[in-house]
């Protein structure tokens, strides 16, 4: 029964200075899943775009065979028609447009140009049950979480006749509610004959899931797994993607917690645009002398707009409250206070809040602390610059054809390493991170992971936001669970766990809902 | 064949130096094509272009353009446009002439005036667009309609000169021979040899830098080959402009404040950042960036700087008029543009815009030489304007 019904052959394809993709074959099964994984900069992605068109036929060598036939897209169009449909690492939904406006963007249900809105609204429906989104199709985008938007994303896909989905990174960004909805979702558009591929690293996912299992290594197919009949343990995965065994997730660490470095006592939050709402509600929590800080939550529990609110003021209205170091007021009532009191933030969404996208890598490793690499006039000291970006590309392993790269065009996990560099280069007492491993590799995880131990070492306070429970485990001593503005939950991390962390925030779910 | 191999390394010499030719011809590509216009009407002006009065009064006439392309380019770097500019040159030039001419206020004063009523005028824009969050586009557009009107009113629609000659000598004057050669002006002779010297080194300097630091140069030919270049123009200028009556003051002037600018927009740390807001503001002001008052500040820059165009405007002419510098915000915004500028910012160079705005003068001043009325002059800039941004589009998306 298994016949091929995608064939990727001796695909080639460079970059100016970098070869992203080296003879790369791929085959995937009518009706599986299958599973694309690999380090940052493998190139997942690349190879994905190559199939669907974006990088039109000619930029490439090798051949495309779908269905039997011999494919050269000249744009995603024409992929599109064959019913292959890719859904991107980054969303490409336009926030002030509705669902329904989005799902059909591009595929108007239209009679000489004029829209039947009525057609329109029914088919969204009909998409959105089948999906399981209960939101009405008038609603806009920008209302929606993530997880939700993530699933107008898939509805957009159905909305095209689709024989084969692709998914970049599809639960990156979702929580482990969402991520499991999403999956089930694949699991039952494969009962229905639908085919798939789907990108992820986060390997349990893909266990779950996949059928097979392509695993790609510096641009070039390293091997496929089948994992239908005999199961394949993650640590199988990790060995051919980084081509050596990782015995441990988490690096192990003597933690020596020393005082108590760092507070935000009552601190209240408003809505920016809606200034009845109140979005931090009177949080108090500290942070100790070498001491890893993990706050857990729900995507929307608040926890950004905690971090960004103490950071510089940089989210939020009528804030009130006070934050400490060393037990003294500090002002951090601007960025650039908050900055010179030894504060940082490495944002989640590094595309548009971290990374100056257009500008090389040494520009933005270096963007935060300008000072360190300039003299007293004020003149930039160009030469130490470069060596500075140089030091955090090679102990970051950034992967990339030099520092002046421009970020734009690193691979997501790659990208999210320029920001962190840029945090650690303006030296920090207290580092905030939010989601600093999401969208990165197993083998960059652990050398994010070995940074934070060896800053709680030097003796900083970290405090880690982040939607995955098994990381905040496995790197924190301490952790504070965050639901809906408030702090709802605080452990030390031997007496947490996955289950205790859930029923502090479903409690509280439950208090407020009687 | 083997993993992970780079394209460097199966790259024959010829691809590479195709390679090196087609990186290098975006960085260079508006002054190649400055160059060719230039070439162009020298031929279809029977070398009327090059002449030593021709190419002074060249410089005469496109000065204010390129003062206030400098100043337009920081502001569309930083993500912004400035509509403005033209009226603001304009009162500017109408308060220093009802200065001079009704009250004898000293003309050292008036231009110190002047330059401070021009930062204010760019500060009161900059407070809207920085502060009150109103586009640029529209406060500007604003200002562009109050101070046309405003210039209006202090003329009482007349023209006011004319000046005292040392106002005039602001855009008139050239500098002073010391050594006193009939035929040719040594002063200005030496002056081009000291600054191509100086590039040349500055130049050799920076790729010692970058050899030292371990990154890729262009190849030693290629490096000699465009100081040689640079090192000719530059001494056959100066040489033209020597054997009339030496450089302008004027020129002098443009030299200081492009080195300036070009210095601040690549070494400076404030040149950064405006670079970086541009790029995009939300990540700039996370990290730590004062993105309001570097807005606000490249809009006070820019009244300044478009204060100083309108006194030479005013200088030239010997006279304040109601129209004055209309229309001229288009030719100065088109310079930043034709000189690579982003239209959504975090992108252009000084030197760039100055090319702009030389390719702009040029094409003024030849086509006026070979007789084409003003109106199919419009028209042939604007498709100049139009090709040279697709050009610049489409090199841009191939690398
Ligand atoms: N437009 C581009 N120009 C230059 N290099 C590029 C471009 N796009 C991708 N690359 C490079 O190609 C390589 C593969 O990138 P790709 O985005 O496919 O990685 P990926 O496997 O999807 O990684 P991630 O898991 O981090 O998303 C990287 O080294 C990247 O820097
Ligand atoms: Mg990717």
């Amino acid at each position: 029964m298994s016949s091929v019904i995608l064939e990727m052959r001796n695909i080639t394809k460079t970059f100016p200075g970098v070869k992203a993709l080296d003879d790369v074959n791929f085959s995937v099964q009518q009706g599986e899943i299958h599973a694309l994984v690999g380090e940052n900069g493998a190139g997942k992605s690349t190879l994905m775009k190559v199939l669907s068109g974006v990088y039109p036929h000619g930029t490439y060598t090798g051949e495309i065979y779908f269905q039997g036939e011999l494919c050269q897209f000249k744009d995603i169009s024409q992929s599109e028609k064959m019913g292959i449909v890719i859904i991107h690492q980054e969303l490409a939904l336009i926030p002030f447009l509705s669902i329904a406006e989005n799902i059909f963007l591009g595929n108007e249900q239209a009679h000489r140009g004029i829209v039947n809105w009525n057609v329109t609204i029914a088919k969204t429906q009909e998409l959105l049950k089948k999906v399981g989104l209960r939101e009405s199709p008038n609603t806009l985008i920008t209302d929606l979480g993530v997880g939700k938007q993530q699933l107008v994303e898939i509805a957009k896909a159905l909305s095209k006749e689709v024989k084969l989905l692709i998914l970049d990174e599809p639960t990156a960004s979702l929580n482990e509610t969402d991520s499991e909805a999403l999956l089930e979702l694949l699991l039952q558009f494969k009962q229905q004959g639908m085919t798939s591929i789907l990108i992820s690293h986060k390997l349990n996912e893909v266990n779950k899931v996949a059928d097979s299992i392509t695993i790609l290594r510096d641009g070039a197919t390293i091997e496929t797994l089948d994992s239908r009949n005999d199961l394949v343990t993650e640590d199988r995965i990790i060995r051919g993607m980084v081509g050596r065994d990782l015995t441990h997730r988490y690096p192990p660490r003597e933690a020596e917690i020393g005082e108590v470095i760092f507070e935000v006592q009552n601190w209240k939050v408003y809505h920016p645009i809606h200034p009845d709402r109140k979005v931090i509600d009177d949080v108090n929590i500290h942070v100790r002398k070498g001491e890893v800080v993990g706050i857990a939550g729900l995507m929307g529990s608040g926890r950004t707009e905690l971090a960004m609110s103490v950071f510089g003021r940089a989210y939020g209205k009528n804030i009130s409250g006070l934050v400490c170091k060393h037990g003294r007021e500090i002002d951090t009532s601007s960025v650039h206070k908050a900055i010179a009191n030894g504060l940082a933030y490495a944002t989640e969404d590094r595309k548009n809040y971290g990374l100056v996208l257009i500008q090389p890598i040494k520009n933005n490793v270096t963007l935060a602390n300008l000072e360190a690499v300039s003299g007293r006039a004020g003149v930039i000291n160009k030469p130490k610059e470069m060596v500075v970006a140089k030091d955090y590309r090679t102990s970051l392993s950034i992967k990339s054809s030099s520092i002046l790269q421009e970020t734009v065009n690193l691979s997501g996990g790659n990208q999210q390493k320029v920001v962190l560099s840029k945090w650690l280069f303006s030296n920090p007492d207290i580092l905030i991170l939010d989601e600093p491993t999401r969208g990165i590799d197993v083998g960059a995880k652990y050398e994010i992971y070995t940074i934070i131990n060896r800053l709680a070492e030097e003796g900083k306070g970290i405090i880690v936001i982040s939607s995955e429970l098994p990381e905040i485990l496995g790197i924190c001593d301490r952790i504070y669970v965050m639901n809906e503005g408030k702090i709802v939950g605080e452990m030390s991390a031997k007496e947490a766990s996955q289950e205790k962390i859930m029923a502090c925030i479903m409690q509280q779910q439950e208090v407020a809902q009687s | 064949m083997t993993t992970g191999t780079t394209l460097a390394r199966d790259n024959s010499p010829v691809n590479s130096i195709v390679a090196l030719f087609k990186n290098n011809l975006r960085q260079y590509s508006m002054l190649i094509a400055l160059i060719a216009i230039m070439a162009f009407f020298q031929v279809m002006t029977d070398g009327t272009l090059m002449k030593p009065v021709n190419l002074t009064n060249l410089v005469l006439q496109n000065s204010y353009i390129v003062i206030m392309a400098i100043g337009m380019l920081l502001v569309i770097v930083a993500g912004h446009i400035d509509l403005s500019v033209g009226s603001v040159a304009a009162f500017v030039g109408a308060v220093a002439a009802v200065l001079m001419v009704d009250y004898n206020v000293n003309f050292i004063l008036v231009i110190i005036i002047g330059l401070v009523l021009g930062g204010v005028i760019g500060a009161a824009q900059g407070y809207w667009i920085a502060y009150q969050r109103i586009p640029s586009f529209i406060a500007t557009l604003a200002g562009m309609l109050v101070f046309r009107g405003l210039t209006l009113a202090m003329l009482q629609g007349q023209s006011v000169g004319p000046f005292p000659t040392g106002f005039q000598r602001l855009s008139s004057g050239f500098l002073p021979d010391v050594f006193g050669h009939q035929s040719l002006h040594i002063t200005s002779l030496v002056i081009g040899l000291v600054v191509s010297l100086a590039i040349v080194y500055l130049d050799w300097r920076g790729r010692r830098n970058q050899v030292k630091y371990g990154f890729e140069v262009s190849p030693l030919g290629l490096f000699v080959a465009k100081n040689v270049l640079i090192t000719a123009v530059i001494l056959y200028m100066s040489y033209l402009m020597a054997s009339y009556k030496g450089l302008p003051n004027v020129l002098v002037v443009l030299f200081i404040l492009i080195v300036a600018y070009a210095f601040f927009t690549n070494q400076t740390v404030s040149g950064r950042r405006i670079y970086a807001m541009g790029g995009n503001a939300k990540a700039a002001a996370l990290s730590g960036i004062n993105t309001k008052l570097l807005t606000f500040l490249t809009f006070v820059n820019m009244g300044m700087l478009a204060a100083l165009g309108g006194l030479i405007i005013a200088a030239r002419l010997n006279v304040a008029t109601p129209k004055a510098g209309t229309g001229i915000e288009l030719d100065v915004i088109a310079a930043a543009f034709i000189g690579g500028a982003s239209a959504t910012g975090g992108i252009g160079t000084v030197i760039g815009a100055v090319v702009g705005a030389l390719v702009m003068g040029v094409m003024n001043n030849g086509m006026s030489i070979v007789g084409i009325g003003i109106d199919w002059q419009q028209a042939i800039k604007g498709l100049v304007l139009l090709f040279a941004v697709w050009f610049d589009v489409r090199s841009r998306m191939k690398s």
